[in-house]
C-alpha cells in the first residue's frame, strides 16, 4: 500500500551523509510501523552507493545518480526528489530542518500544493491521521497539528528522535529521473564551490567543555573574563548565532543551525535563551548547565541544571570556585 | 581666538544657537579641557583639538575618528573652561549627531542600546511589561498611578537599571520602603513607565530623545505629583534641563537631595548602626554639574557608626566612572581605543582611602563598581552600596529575606 | 539592479505570549509586534548591494502591526520605495500560501532582478515565504543565505550557509528570489530624526490586492506553551553558593581534570 510509506530525505553535503538521517529513519520507522507502509530513504548524488552502509534503518534505499546531483543545488534537487515522490507517493516525506532542507521542503511544499509543517519535534499516527507537534515562536510555543493530505512534507527538528538502530536489509534500487536535471529551469542556481572557513581558530566540536554564550552577555568586552573560565575549564568559548553576527567572535566558534553541532562532555550555556535554532547545535552535549535571567527561558527546558542569575554575577566566582577545586 | 573658516564655522555658529554655554567661537585654545578629559591622552582628538579642527572646517575627519565615541559625560571640561564653553552637553552630541546624520554607524553596543530604547522605552531590552518586577515580594504597597490615578506627593520614576537589573532593584526596593517609612505618598508609573532619555541626547540620537519626551508628556499629562523623585542622577538632568525646552517644566528631585531635605525625620528612625569606614563617589551629573556634594555626605554623615573618609579626586575634581551619557555601552569602545576603564581606576582610590564600602547614588555605578573590583582584585575588600541600602539598614529596613 | 524586499511583521517574543480563546492560535491583541529579524538582515543586503551596484530597492509589506514604522524605517535607510498592501484584514496576516501571491501580484508590475525575504519568520508553521514566493513568480530560489555579490548584470553569487561555517557558493540567475539569514554586515541603525524625516517625504504607497482562498492543509489541533515539566534542576542561593554548587557537580562527574 504505497499511500503508507513513509520517506526519507537523505542528505550527503559535502559528501557526508547527515548526521540528521539516523534520527529521520528512527522517526521514519515508528511511523511505518503506525502505518503498515515501509521506510524508504532517498540519496540524491552523482553516487549513490558509498552512503548505502548508512541507510539501513530503511527497508528500502532509492538512490537517484546523475552528475547535476555531484553537489547539492536546490533546483536538480527539488525536481529529482519530486519524481521520486510522484513515483512513490508516500503518506509523508521526512526531511532535516537543516540547511538545505529550508530549501527543500518549502520548494516541494509549493510545487506539489502538499501540506507542510515546521519545526517537528513529534510525529504519530493517531486516530488513523498524521499528527505532529511543532516548535515555532523561538520554542515558546508548541502546536499539534493533524494533516489529512498526502504526501505530508514534515520538516524534522534534530535531537528530537532515536535514531534507528536496527540494521535491516534494506532493498536497494536505483530511479532514474523521468526530467531532465541539469537543464531549462534547474539551471538557475548552479553550485559554484565550497568555501571553508579561514584555518588557524580552534575546532569547538572536538572540545570535551565548551562555554556557550549567548545575547545575554550584552557587552563585548564581557567575554574576557568568560574566555578566563573556558581556560580554567580546559575548554573554550563559542556562542549563538547573534553574537557571531555582532562579529564578537568569529564564525567558526558559532553553535547551532548554522554553525556547528556540538557534543561536548559539559556544556556551560551563559545567557543564551534556547531558540531552537542554537539548541539543535547542542543539546546533544552530555551535561547542560544554563544560566539566565529569565526563567521562562527554553534553555532551561533542556538543561540538566538551570541558574537563575545574571551571568556576569555568577562568572566570577565559578572561575574561582574552579580554580579552588582544582588547586586541590 | 579660533579662526573661522565657512565650513566650520556654521557647524560652532549652529552650536553657539542652541544656548548651551557660551559661544564654542571664543575658545583660546588654552587646552584645559584636554588635560582635564580623564580619557584625553588616549584620544586622536582631545576636545581642544576637536573645537580645532571644527573650526578648520576638518568636521568629516573628526566624525570618523573613534575618538568621538570616547566621551562619557563627566563634565568636567565644560566644568574647566575659562571661557564658559560646553563640551559635553553641546559639542560632542552635536559632533555624534552629525556623524550619524552623515551614516556613520556608531558602536553596535550603542546602536543595540538606542534600538532598546525605540522599541522598548527602556535601555535594556526589558519587556515593558515587566517593569514592576523590581517589586516583586516588596512589603509595602507599590501605587501605580498608571492605573489608578489620584494626587500624590512624589511621582517617583523608578528608572530602567532600579527597575529591572538585579543588582539594582534591591536599590529600588530599600528606597521604596523609606519613602513609605517617611510617611511620603508616592506613586509610580508602573508598566507604563518609559526611560526618560538622557544617555540618547548625550549620543546624539535627539529624534530618539524627543520620542521619549513625547512619550513621556503623554503619561505625564493629567497626573497630579507635587514633584518628581528619580533615582539617577542622568534622568534628574534631562528633567531639570531639556525638558522644559519641550514646554515641560516639573519640579524635580534627585534622591540624594530629597532625603537629605528630610534628614531630621530620617535621623529620628534610624535605629541601628553601621560600623564601616565607608567613602563616597561623587557622580558627574548631580555632583559636578549641579555642584550637589554636600547632601550625599550629610546623609551618610547621619548614620550612627558610619565613619566617613574622603578620597582622592572627590566632590567638583571626581574621577567619572566611565558609564555617563552612554558610555556605558561603550566600555569595549573605550578599552580598544584608550585602553583602560575609568571605573577600575577609581575603585583603585577608593581602597587606598582605606574604607570598606564605597558608596554611590547613581544606579550606573553599582554594577560598574563592582565589576571594577573583581576585575582590580578588591572584590571582598571594598563593598559598593548605594546610599539608598546604608540609610535603609541604619532604619532596619532592610530585605526580609536577608535578615 | 531593481531589488525588492518583503518585509513581515512578527510578535515579539521579548514579551510574554498567549494563546487565544480557541486554544489554537497566539492571541494577537495582547502580543507587540516587531520586524522580522532575518526581514531586517534582507533589507540590510539590499541596500548594500545597492551602494555598491546601483540600481533601487522597493520594500513591500502587508498592513499589519507596526509596518508603517517599519516601512519609514526602511526609507530612512535608503529604500526607494514602499509600499503598503491592503487585503482587508488588518488584525492578522496571512500564512505564507495566502500572502505569496499577494506579493506576486505586486512584484510582477514592478519587474524586480532580485527579491529578498528573511528565510524565516519565527511564526511561520506551514509554509516558508520566500520559497512559496519564488514558486509562485516561478524564478529560482535559494535560501539560508548570507551573502550576495553581483557576478555580472544577469547574475549574482550567493553564499549559502551549512554546519561549521562552511559556506556554498551558488551562481544565480535573475530574476530571482533569495530567503537571507544574514547580511554582509549587521542592519545599520538610522537615526530617529531621520526616520521622522521620511515620515514627511517618503509616501507609503497603499495597495489593494486580491485575496487567494485560505487552503488549509495542515489544521492546529492545540497551541501551548511547552510545558514546565522536565524542566533544569535550579540550583539556587547567592553566586558564590552557586558557583560552589556547580564546581562540585563538575568535580563529582569528573570533568575537573
Amino acid at each position: 500500500m504505497s499511500a503508507s510509506d513513509i520517506l526519507v530525505l537523505a542528505e550527503t553535503p559535502r559528501g557526508n551523509l547527515s548526521g540528521m538521517v539516523a534520527e529521520l529513519l528512527g522517526a521514519a520507522r515508528s511511523l511505518a510501523t503506525a502505518t503498515g507502509g515501509q521506510v524508504i530513504a532517498v540519496l540524491l548524488s552523482n553516487d549513490g552507493t558509498p552512503f548505502v552502509s548508512g541507510l539501513q534503518g530503511a527497508d528500502r534505499i532509492v538512490l537517484v545518480n546523475h552528475p547535476s546531483l555531484a553537489e547539492y543545488s536546490p533546483l536538480p534537487f527539488l525536481a529529482a526528489l519530486q519524481a521520486v515522490i510522484q513515483a512513490q507517493t508516500p503518506r509523508a516525506v521526512l526531511i532535516g530542518s537543516t540547511s538545505i532542507g529550508w530549501d527543500i521542503a518549502p520548494l516541494l511544499a509549493a510545487r506539489l500544493n502538499a501540506p507542510l509543517a515546521l519545526g517537528c519535534q513529534q510525529i504519530s499516527i493517531q486516530d488513523g491521521q498524521l499528527a505532529a507537534t511543532c516548535s515555532l515562536c523561538g520554542g515558546k510555543m508548541l502546536a499539534e497539528v493533524r494533516i489529512q493530505q498526502a504526501p505530508a512534507i514534515l520538516m524534522v527538528l534534530p535531537g528530537n528522535f532515536a535514531p534507528a538502530n536496527t540494521p535491516g536489509k534494506a532493498h536497494l534500487e536505483t530511479f532514474s529521473p523521468p526530467v531532465e536535471l541539469s537543464g531549462g529551469d534547474s539551471a538557475g542556481v548552479v553550485f559554484r564551490q565550497w568555501i571553508l572557513p579561514p584555518p588557524g581558530d580552534i575546532d569547538i566540536t572536538t572540545q570535551t567543555i565548551l562555554v556557550g554564550v549567548g545575547r545575554g552577555i550584552q557587552q563585548k568586552e564581557n567575554l574576557e573574563p568568560i574566555q578566563q573560565l573556558a581556560e580554567i575549564l580546559g575548554g573554550a568559548v563559542c556562542a549563538s548565532r547573534p553574537i557571531v553576527d555582532q562579529g564578537w567572535l568569529p564564525t567558526t566558534r558559532q553553535v547551532g543551525k548554522s554553525g556547528m553541532t556540538v557534543k561536548p562532555k559539559l556544556y556551560l550555556a551563559l545567557g543564551i535563551s534556547g531558540a531552537p535554532e542554537h539548541v539543535e547545535g547542542m543539546s546533544g552535549s552530555d551535561l547542560i548547565i544554563a544560566v539566565n535571567t529569565d526563567p521562562k527561558a527554553p534553555i532551561f527546558d533542556i538543561a540538566d541544571y538551570g541558574v537563575q542569575m545574571d551571568l556576569m554575577d555568577l562568572v566570577e566566582p565559578l572561575t574561582q570556585a574552579i580554580q579552588a577545586k582544582k588547586a586541590r | 581666538m579660533l579662526q573661522k573658516t565657512s565650513s566650520g564655522l556654521d557647524f560652532l555658529e549652529q552650536l553657539a544657537a542652541t544656548g548651551e554655554g557660551d559661544s564654542p567661537l571664543g575658545c583660546m585654545q588654552c587646552g584645559l579641557c584636554s588635560a582635564s578629559c580623564p580619557l584625553g591622552h588616549a584620544m586622536e582628538y582631545p576636545p581642544r583639538r576637536l573645537l580645532l579642527r571644527a573650526a578648520a572646517g576638518q568636521l568629516d575627519r573628526l566624525l570618523k575618528s573613534p575618538t568621538l565615541w570616547m566621551c562619557v559625560g563627566c563634565y568636567l571640561c565644560s566644568f574647566r573652561c575659562p571661557r564658559g564653553i560646553e563640551l559635553t552637553d553641546g559639542l560632542w552630541p552635536a559632533l555624534r549627531d552629525r556623524a550619524m546624520q552623515a551614516g556613520i554607524q556608531p558602536p553596535t553596543e550603542l546602536q543595540e542600546t538606542f534600538q532598546n530604547l525605540l522599541k522598548y522605552g527602556n535601555v535594556l531590552g526589558k519587556s515593558p511589561r515587566q517593569r514592576l518586577q523590581w517589586a516583586d515580594g516588596l512589603d509595602v504597597p507599590v501605587l501605580d498611578l498608571s492605573k489608578q490615578p489620584q494626587p500624590v506627593e512624589v511621582l517617583w520614576i523608578v528608572g530602567d537599571y532600579p527597575s529591572y537589573y538585579p543588582r539594582n532593584q534591591p536599590v529600588a526596593r530599600a528606597f521604596a520602603r523609606i519613602l513609605t517609612a517617611l510617611g511620603v505618598r508616592w506613586g509610580v508609573l508602573g508598566t507604563k513607565e518609559c526611560a526618560l532619555g538622557e544617555c540618547d541626547r548625550m549620543f546624539g540620537e535627539e529624534g530618539l530623545f524627543e520620542m521619549l519626551v513625547e512619550k513621556n508628556r503623554q503619561l505625564l499629562q493629567g497626573l497630579q505629583f507635587k514633584m518628581i523623585v528619580v533615582l539617577d542622577p542622568h534622568e534628574f538632568r534631562a528633567i531639570e534641563h531639556y525638558y522644559p525646552r519641550y514646554g515641560m517644566r516639573y519640579p524635580v528631585e534627585h534622591y540624594v537631595t530629597f532625603l537629605a531635605n528630610r534628614l531630621p525625620e530620617l535621623t529620628a528612625r534610624m535605629v541601628r548602626s553601621v560600623e564601616a569606614t565607608v567613602t563616597y563617589h561623587d557622580n558627574c551629573c548631580v555632583g559636578r554639574r549641579y555642584q550637589c556634594f554636600d547632601p550625599p555626605r550629610a546623609l551618610l554623615g547621619a548614620i550612627p557608626g558610619l565613619k566617613l573618609v574622603e578620597m582622592e579626586r572627590n566632590r567638583e575634581d571626581s574621577l567619572c566612572c566611565g558609564g555617563g551619557g552612554g558610555g556605558m555601552w561603550l566600555d569595549a569602545h573605550i578599552v580598544a581605543h584608550g585602553g583602560y576603564r575609568l571605573s577600575d581606576e577609581r575603585i583603585k582610590m577608593a581602597a587606598r582611602t582605606g574604607a570598606q564600602i564605597l558608596a554611590v547614588s547613581c544606579p550606573f555605578e553599582l554594577s560598574r563598581f563592582e565589576d571594577a573590583a573583581k576585575v582590580t582584585g578588591l572584590e571582598g575588600k571594598v563593598q559598593v552600596r548605594d546610599i539608598v541600602e546604608l540609610l535603609a539598614e541604619a532604619m532596619d529596613l532592610v530585605e526580609k529575606e536577608s535578615v | 539592479m531593481k531589488i525588492a524586499v518583503v518585509i513581515r511583521q512578527v510578535p515579539d517574543l521579548i514579551e510574554p505570549l498567549e494563546v487565544d480563546s480557541t486554544g489554537k492560535a497566539l492571541d494577537l491583541s495582547s502580543a507587540a509586534f516587531v520586524l522580522n529579524e532575518s526581514d531586517d538582515h534582507a533589507l540590510e543586503q539590499a541596500l548594500l548591494l545597492k551602494e555598491k551596484h546601483g540600481g533601487s530597492v522597493t520594500v513591500l509589506g502587508i498592513d499589519f502591526g507596526d509596518v508603517d514604522s517599519s516601512l519609514y524605517a526602511a526609507a530612512a535607510k535608503g529604500a526607494d520605495q514602499i509600499i503598503k498592501l491592503l487585503w482587508g484584514d488588518p488584525n492578522r496576516t496571512p500564512p505564507p500560501q495566502q500572502a505569496a501571491p499577494m506579493y506576486a501580484e505586486v512584484l510582477r508590475p514592478l519587474g524586480p532582478d532580485l527579491v529578498l525575504v528573511g528565510v524565516q519568520a519565527h511564526d511561520e508553521l506551514d509554509g516558508v515565504l520566500p520559497a512559496e514566493l519564488a514558486v509562485c513568480l516561478g524564478w529560482p530560489y535559494v535560501g539560508v543565505v548570507r551573502g550576495v555579490q553581483a557576478a555580472n548584470g544577469k547574475s549574482l553569487l550567493v553564499c549559502k550557509e551549512f554546519p561549521g561555517a562552511v559556506m556554498a557558493q551558488f551562481e544565480v540567475r535573475l530574476p530571482a528570489v533569495l530567503g537571507i539569514l544574514g547580511a554582509e554586515q549587521p542592519p545599520r541603525y538610522v537615526p530617529v530624526s531621520r526616520i521622522r524625516a521620511a515620515m514627511k517625504t517618503a509616501s507609503i504607497a497603499e495597495q489593494q490586492v486580491a485575496v487567494p482562498p485560505e487552503a488549509v492543509r495542515v489544521e492546529v489541533a492545540r497551541l501551548y506553551p511547552p510545558a514546565p515539566t522536565e524542566r533544569a534542576e535550579m540550583l539556587t542561593g547567592s553566586p558564590e553558593e552557586v558557583a560552589s554548587r556547580i564546581a562540585a557537580l563538575l568535580e563529582e562527574k569528573g570533568l575537573l581534570r
